[in-house]
């Protein structure tokens, strides 16, 4: 059976920390880092990666365009 | 499992459109703006019509449009974006021409421009964000600000002797030299989705040369509504939209009744 998996890129100096992404994830992949970017910001990461399956949810939604999205078919 | 054998070039399935320079958005975090110029640019690119394009700003948030697309941009004074766009696309008629205005532009200070323009039917999109309020001043009351709304200037809410909130694609809709009309929100993954579709058709429009092509776009002003970017968008959810439905409210020039 294939297996769908995903993984965001988050270009962590653009992230505004609004949470956006975190809350349209349909997976709960996207976590907000305790550590902020150089304007003060805590930015999104994957804090479950395992989860992410690549919808692009979080990305479309993201008001700053801070989000970078992969997708790949694993046969197992 | 490796992730970096997920994160490669021919995995991509997102990224920010090339049309967008590599500046951050001056927008306040979680603001609807930033997503509609990203749908400009991803519309811009997948028309490939980068070169054609000549957008013109107006006076509010969107001030600055200018600094984050690689595209000809020029910057209108406040109100007066859809009679400068309205000169552009004449003396350059097979140019695409965008105007990009919030409701305290287009629907205050620059609400005669913004009629004559749709019923002249200029061969246009305009673009307008319906946040309620005015954003870039502080939170303003806006034409477009809802009964009860609590801004600045109407601190224990909107009563009607402030008069009532407008609905400007409903009033554009009725004049004859609108030929798409529609209402469209981008707070939602699925509404962007579908909000892109509609600003592609608007743009898609000017090659028919039948008229203007209106596209609101709801949002929210958190930071002048007072809310986190999550809350704000609920209560635009449970406020905004019972009052400005979307959906297509003209489609090649025929308003789109709906059957209840
Ligand atoms: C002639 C003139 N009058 C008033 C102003 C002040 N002013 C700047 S932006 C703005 C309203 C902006 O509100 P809106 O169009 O809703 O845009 P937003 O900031 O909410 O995106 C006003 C009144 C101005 N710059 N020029
Ligand atoms: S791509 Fe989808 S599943 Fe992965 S983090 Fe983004 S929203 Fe969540
Ligand atoms: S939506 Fe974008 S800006 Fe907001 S927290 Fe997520 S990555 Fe950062
Ligand atoms: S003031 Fe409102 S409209 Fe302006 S950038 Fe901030 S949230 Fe957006």
């Amino acid at each position: 059976m294939a297996k769908i998996r995903g993984a965001i890129v988050v270009d962590t100096e653009r992230c505004k920390g609004c949470e956006l992404c975190m809350y349209n994830c349909p997976t709960q992949t996207i976590g907000m880092e305790h550590k902020v970017n150089s304007k003060g910001y805590h930015y999104a990461y994957m804090e479950n990666p395992e989860a992410c399956i690549g919808c692009t949810n979080c990305a479309v939604v993201c008001p700053d365009g801070v989000i970078t999205v992969y997708k790949k078919k694993f046969e197992q | 499992m490796d992730i970096n054998e997920i994160i490669k070039e021919e995995n991509l399935v997102y990224r920010k459109s090339a049309v967008l320079n590599d500046k951050v958005f001056n927008f306040c975090p979680g603001c609807g703006h930033g997503v509609v110029q990203k749908l400009i640019a991803e519309v811009v690119e997948e028309m490939n019509i980068e070169s054609e394009v000549i957008g013109v700003g107006s006076v509010g948030c969107s001030v600055l449009v200018y600094e984050f697309m690689e595209l000809d941009v020029v910057s209108a004074a406040h109100g007066r974006a859809a009679a400068v766009a309205t000169g552009i696309k004449r003396v350059m008629p097979d140019k695409y021409v965008f105007s990009l205005q919030g409701d305290g532009d287009l629907a205050a200070i620059g609400t005669s421009e913004s009629i004559h323009a749709c019923n002249r039917g200029e061969n246009i999109t305009m673009i307008f964000i319906n946040n309620g309020i005015y954003g870039m001043t502080g939170g303003q009351m806006a034409p477009t600000s809802l009964h009860g709304m609590k801004t600045a200037t109407s601190p224990y809410g909107r009563n009607e002797a402030m008069g009532h909130p407008i609905r400007m694609s409903d009033v554009v809709a009725q004049l004859e030299g609108t030929y798409y009309v529609t209402r469209q929100a981008v707070h939602t993954p699925a509404m962007v989705r579908k909000a892109k579709k509609a600003l592609r058709q608007a743009f898609e429009n000017q090659k028919l040369n039948k008229g203007l092509s209106f596209v609101e776009f709801v949002t929210n002003c958190n930071s002048g509504w007072k809310l986190s970017p999550i809350k704000a968008n609920q209560w635009l959810d449970q406020h905004m939209l019972p009052f400005y439905p979307l959906g297509d409210i003209k489609t090649e020039g025929v308003i789109v009744t709906k059957d209840k």
